[in-house]
Parts: C-alpha cells; structure tokens; sequence
C-alpha cells in the first residue's frame, strides 16, 4: 500500500522572548497559527484537523489546555489531537499531523506546538517529587551533566568543545530574527568566562527559557501543487522510546536515537547521512549534545564528533551546518523546541531561511529528544518530492 | 471517509475498578493488563509495530508521569511509541492512522488514571480557561449540573429518567466483574441540584489496553475481530456560554464521519459519566430503544479518568468478539459538558 506523500506549505513562528505579558496562551498560539496560514495563502476554512503539542501541563499549571485552546486555533468543529511526548514532543506532534495527511484521512492539517513558560516555573514543575523513584531535582542540567563528563572521558574530547557549539549557535541565532537570545557582543571568550553551573556545563552553554510557538501546514499532494511558495517535501519520519533508567543504557549514545535515524534514513533512502544530507537542525540543549547526537545520528563514528565540531564543519558556512537558526541554545520555549527543529529544516530546503539559509540545501534533518535521553523523533525534509 | 485498511481491534484487557489503589503505582497498576492483551493475542511487546497511550500529568499530580509508565511496557530494545495527552480513545485514533499508512501491522494502545490521590473534582477545574474560569473553580459536578438543568428546562428530561439511567447502567454493571459499582445503587441526596450521587459517577482507579490489528494479521490473532469501519473525533468550543448544552453537535458529526448513520448498530458503549450526558448522546447519536446501551454499566459503573473512553472502545469490540454484537457505536468524550467527542464504528464478519 502506498502513502501520501507530505508537503509543508506554511511555517509561522512567534518571536521568542522570555516574557510574552501582552498576550494570553491563546493569543500566542494563535499569533504562530496565523503566520503559518498567512505563509501558506490559506484560512482557517482550508484546515480539516489540528494537532498540537506541549511539554507538560504543569508548565503553565493548565490541564489539557487544548480543549481550552480550541476557540484561538479554529478548532470548533474539527477534530484535535494532544500530543505529549516530552521534549520530543514538537518533533512527535508534527509527525502524528503528518501520518493523518500519510494516511489519507485529512488533506491539511494544522500542527502547532508551544511553551509559555513565564506562565509558570518549568524547574518547580520538573521538580515534583516523584515517589519510588530516583529523584531528579537538580534540573535538567544536573540530570545531563554526568553523561557529557562520560562523552568526554570515553573520547578524550578537550574541554574547549562545549564553549565552541556555544559560541556559534549564538552567533546565528543573530541572523535569526525569531530567536530569543541576541547577544550581539558575544565572544568565545565571554562564553569560556561565563560561570560553572554543572561542571563541565558552564551557564552559556545552556538554553535558556522562553515564551514561543511554532506552527506549520502541512499537506497532500494537491494541496502541495496550490502552495504559493515551494515547498517542502517528507522523505521520512520516526519515533523512537526506551526506559528512562535501567541498567546497560548507553546514556552518551542511546540506543533509540541510533534506531530513530536509521528508520528516517531508510525511508528517504539516505546511504551515507555525512554526504547525503547538507544541514541539520538538532536538539541542543546543552552545547556538548552537538558532538554527542553528531556520532549519534550516524554523521561521524563514535569518538569522532567533537572533532567534526572543532575543525569547524558545523559552522553555518561549514560543510555540515547544525542549528542555522541558533538551535535550543538561542530559543527554548520546551513544547515548541522540537517542532521549532522541524519547521527550520523545512525552511531551508523551501529556500525560505533568509540570512540564516545555507546555500543549496536539498536535504536537512530536524531532530528533536526528551526525557532523559529517552524519546527521539526525526523526519528527514527535502526540496523535491519523495520518489514513487 | 472510507478508511483505506482494515484494523480491527483484535484484543481487549482492563483492571477491576477501584476505590483507591494506595498499594499500587500506575505502572504496576498497568502491567498485568498489558500482559493480559499480549497473552490473548499471543504476542509480544517485541512483535508490536506501534504503541500509543493515552494520560494525564495532572492526575498523577507531577510533570512526564507517563515516561515511567513506559517501563510497563518493556521498551527494550527501543519502540515506536507515542502518547497523547487525552483519553486512551484519543491514543487509539492515533494508532489507527498509523496503520493507515502501513508503517506497522499491529499496534498496542493503553490509558490509565487513579483519581484516587487527590480531589478528581478540583482536579478537572484546572482543564477550564485558565485567566477567567478556573480561577473561579466551577468543578466538574456542578458544570454537569447545569447541562443537566438546561435539559430538565428544555423538556428533554426529568429527575425520575434520570434515576431511571443510574438504575439500568448499574443493574447491567452485574454482569461487569471489573465494574466499582454493581447491582442497587441508592440514588442518595443532591450532589449539586438536580444532580444525586446516583447521577454521578463513582470516582476510581483503573487501566484498560487494547490490541489493534490490519488485515489478514487480524483474523490470526482473533476469532471474530472488532473491524473499525470508521472513526472520527470532533471538538466544540470550551465556553459554556456559547454552546446550546442541550446538544451535542461534535458527536452527530463524528458520527457521521465515522459513518454510524449508514446502518444501525445494536449496541453502544457511551461516554457519559453523567446520566444526563446519556440523554444528550442516545439524541445526537439518534439511538432508539432498541439498541443495547452501555450493557458493562457504562461510566455510571466504573470512570477511570482517561481510561474510561478507551474501556467504551474495549466493552463494544468485546461484544463483537464473543458474538453479542454485529455492528457497535463506540462514544467517548474529553472536556467539560462533553466539549470534544470521539466515535468509533465496530463489526463483525457476517455470520
């Protein structure tokens, strides 16, 4: 049986900022929802379906907020899905969206995923304390930092790493008028000296947090032929789950995201993921996880990521750009974070990315993670339709 | 729509609902269920294409609950999995169109919630508007109650068809051994005017899971398989104010869409924790009394919240595995006063 190919025809995102006070929850969404539209020339008439995502609902302290969200993103008498998959969240919504046009069951479909976080505190949220199990407290960071001390011991990485992925997501995010940090007087230097919050995680190198959505459309084949601006084509997508914690998992490089991608690379018929694809938008909370998810995701061999970073082959103007847009690093509205991956990758096979475009691309990933290193979702988008 | 593939709902498993269940976390509470499925279809979780649940954080009262429910699961080596953030009914939605695309052949789909922990009523207010109605924490009682007014002033019932409801779901409820309330159920004082304790339903524990399955891969793993000849879920506007609560248009078009009005079915497993929402949906559905509605006792019997619309599913294919039933409605509903629907169309092969 064959599926129906999928096309993003319109990406809206707002611009991330720490604080949004001028609008509600609904107004933010909906600011992203029109933008997407807009981009795409249609209305809310021409959507058959919403699907959106967030992170927990504790975030905002709103339960299923969807239901209450209905009205803002022209729901009413559509049908509407809620996706929750963690960090991978934004990455999974977009691909529950993409399966309903895959499936035939809907011909466009309105995916959006967001955070408000000023609307609450993520960390009091991620800090509820959970009985009978190990006890995460000390953030995200804390849960992340033994795992990149594990990266730098099994490959010798020197510890100038972090600070460089650091340095560069932040300088493109510069040329990226919706990214929320634009440190204008940033250096690499500034970076090194900012203070030690996790060792080896100093406070430049992590996300910050951020109020933002993120919306696309996405669309058959028809809908496709009608879009105004090119657009961009799904060549593959997957999800992928393990356990939080259990013995023998590979915390530096776990065994799900290593399958996420070979299920994305099969279906787009990728041989060689180092040669075959021209950028990436991945997810970087912390600066080390570029050189981490890099032999994750199959574009250098284990132990050989920190290298491709070092020599410079991440850089925008690199062969292998990562986080044109500025990445998690610059931007971090959790929900939205993954989708905001996808919609970039998508804009720069659609040629739409402005000063952050790289030149040329044809084929880029988006990527998103969550939990501890447990949920991953990929899809892989090109410029040219999928072949068959 | 027509779907382009046949699924089947092929296996179907639940808790015995409960009061509390201190002794048990979600994820125990969920194991044996999901060893129950895989047992009567043969599988394991290894041969399963694709796994969705459905939950909610607020239940558990803390962010990512359902990462650990995962380990129920045993996700090892790593699955294709996903969750929704609604009821099981809404995770099950998903799972289909993931069959649709033919990226998996079978796909197992759980939901769970233990209402126990804390106050389920308070709990729910915090689903409302969260700058001009939660605030003002209208629980979910006294919203039903005033759905259930609108009803009682339109002429569309009364107290004693109410009662009437409660009396019928929980004699049927007998039969149901996973049921918390079976057999004479006083319809006691008012719980919030006019609706009685009886009106309401019980508050519990309790998990349910399902087996999906396409095609010839269907008819080896059951005798009879559930078919799902449509599904379609519609949502309404949240305020209160600008909806006829009388009515229930989201269900007549899901409905519709799912195509329930082609032929008539002879049972339906109805969402509706309160018995006036049974009023609302036997209208919109266009059920007469000859069909069979809610023979497990329906939510008036057992509501695990988020579980509970997923067990309409279970209950309905259930019914066509044994040969109860040749075509079933299945209904389950999110929101306050049935804000968002859901309907499934299930049969059997001609006997």
């Amino acid at each position: 049986m064959s599926k129906e190919p999928v096309a993003v025809v319109g990406i809206g995102q707002t611009k991330h900022v720490a604080a949004r006070q001028d609008v509600s929850i609904a107004g933010l969404v909906r600011e992203a929802a029109r933008r997407a539209l807009d981009d795409a020339e249609l209305t809310w008439v021409d959507i058959d379906a919403v699907v959106i995502g967030k992170a927990p609902d504790f975030f905002e302290g709103v339960m299923m907020p969807e239901l209450y969200l209905a009205d803002a993103l022209g729901a009413v008498g559509k049908p509407m899905l809620r996706v929750h998959t963690a960090g991978s969240v934004g990455g999974s919504t977009a691909l529950v969206a993409a399966n309903l046009v895959a499936a035939r069951v809907h011909g466009t479909v309105l995916t959006l995923a967001f955070e408000k976080q000023s609307e609450s505190n993520a960390m009091w949220g991620l800090s509820l304390p959970v009985p009978f199990q190990q006890p995460l407290l000390a953030g995200a960071g804390g849960f992340f930092a033994p795992h990149v001390r594990a990266y730098m011991r099994r490959t010798g990485a020197p510890d100038t790493v972090g600070s460089l992925v650091a340095y560069k997501d932040r300088r493109n995010a510069l040329k990226n008028p919706y990214a929320h940090l634009h440190e204008h007087d940033i250096t690499l230097e500034k970076v090194q000296a900012s203070p030690m919050l996790w060792d080896p995680i100093r406070y430049s190198e992590t996300c910050p947090s951020s109020d933002g959505a993120c919306a696309m459309i996405l669309t058959d084949r028809a809908g496709a032929a009608r879009s105004p601006r090119p657009p961009a084509w799904m060549h593959g997508g997957a999800m992928r789950s393990e356990p939080t914690l259990f013995a023998g998992k590979d915390f530096v490089s776990p065994q799900a995201g290593k399958d996420c991608a070979a299920d994305v690379y099969r279906q787009a018929g990728i041989a060689d993921p180092r040669r075959d694809i021209d950028a990436v938008e991945m997810y970087v909370p912390f600066s080390w996880y570029e050189p981490m998810w890099l032999e994750n995701l199959g574009f250098a061999d284990e132990g050989e990521g920190w290298k491709l970073t070092e020599s410079g082959v991440t850089e925008l103007e690199g062969d292998l750009p990562v986080n044109m847009s500025g990445g998690v690093l610059s931007t971090n509205p959790i929900g939205a974070s993954g989708m905001i991956r996808f919609a970039e990758a998508a804009l720069q096979v659609r040629g739409q990315a402005g000063e952050h475009q790289v030149d040329g691309a044809r084929r880029v990933l988006g990527h998103a993670y969550g939990g501890g290193s447990q949920f991953f979702s990929m899809w892989l988008v090109g410029a040219a339709p999928p072949a068959s | 729509m027509r779907p382009t593939r046949d699924i089947a709902v092929v296996a179907f498993g639940q808790t015995d609902h409960r009061r509390t269940s201190d002794e048990h976390s979600e994820v125990e509470m969920l194991l044996p269920v999901l060893h129950d499925v895989l047992d009567r279809t043969g599988l394991r979780t290894a041969d399963i294409g694709f796994t969705c649940s459905g939950s909610s954080d607020y239940l558990a009262g803390r962010a990512f609950s359902f990462t650990m429910a995962l380990d129920g699961v045993g996700a090892w080596p790593p699955i294709s999995e996903s969750h929704v953030e609604m009821d099981g009914a809404w995770a099950l939605y998903e799972a289909w169109t993931k069959l649709l695309t033919g990226d998996a052949d079978t796909a197992l789909v759980y939901a769970y919630g233990k209402s126990s922990p804390g106050s389920v009523r308070d709990v729910l207010t915090r689903q409302l508007d969260p700058y001009y109605v939660a605030p003002l924490w209208p629980d979910s009682v006294a919203l039903a109650a005033l759905q259930a007014q609108a009803l009682i002033d339109a002429g569309e019932t009364d107290e004693p068809a109410l009662a009437g409801v409660a009396a019928r779901s929980r004699a049927d409820a007998r039969t149901n051994a996973h049921a918390q309330l079976r057999g004479p159920v006083p319809q006691g004082d008012y719980l919030v005017r006019p609706l009685r304790t009886g009106d309401c339903p019980p508050i519990g524990d309790g998990a349910a899971a399902v087996i999906l399955a396409a095609g010839e891969r269907a008819r080896d793993l059951c005798e009879r398989p559930a078919w799902i000849r449509g599904i379609d879920h519609r949502v309404e506007a949240h305020s209160l104010g600008v909806r006829d609560l009388t009515d229930s248009p989201s269900t007549r078009l899901a409905a519709e869409r799912a195509g329930a009005f082609e032929r008539p079915v002879d049972t339906a497993e109805l969402h509706a924790p309160f018995t006036s929402q049974e009023v609302v949906l036997r209208k919109a559905l266009r059920l007469g009394d000859s069909v069979c509605v809610n023979p497990s006792g329906g939510p008036l019997a057992a509501n695990p919240v988020m579980a509970a619309g997923l067990i309409r599913i279970g209950e309905a294919a259930a019914r066509v595995h044994r040969g109860e039933s040749d075509r079933a409605l299945a209904h389950a509903t999110s929101g306050p006063c049935l804000q968002q629907n859901l309907v499934a169309v299930l049969e059997g092969d001609v006997r």
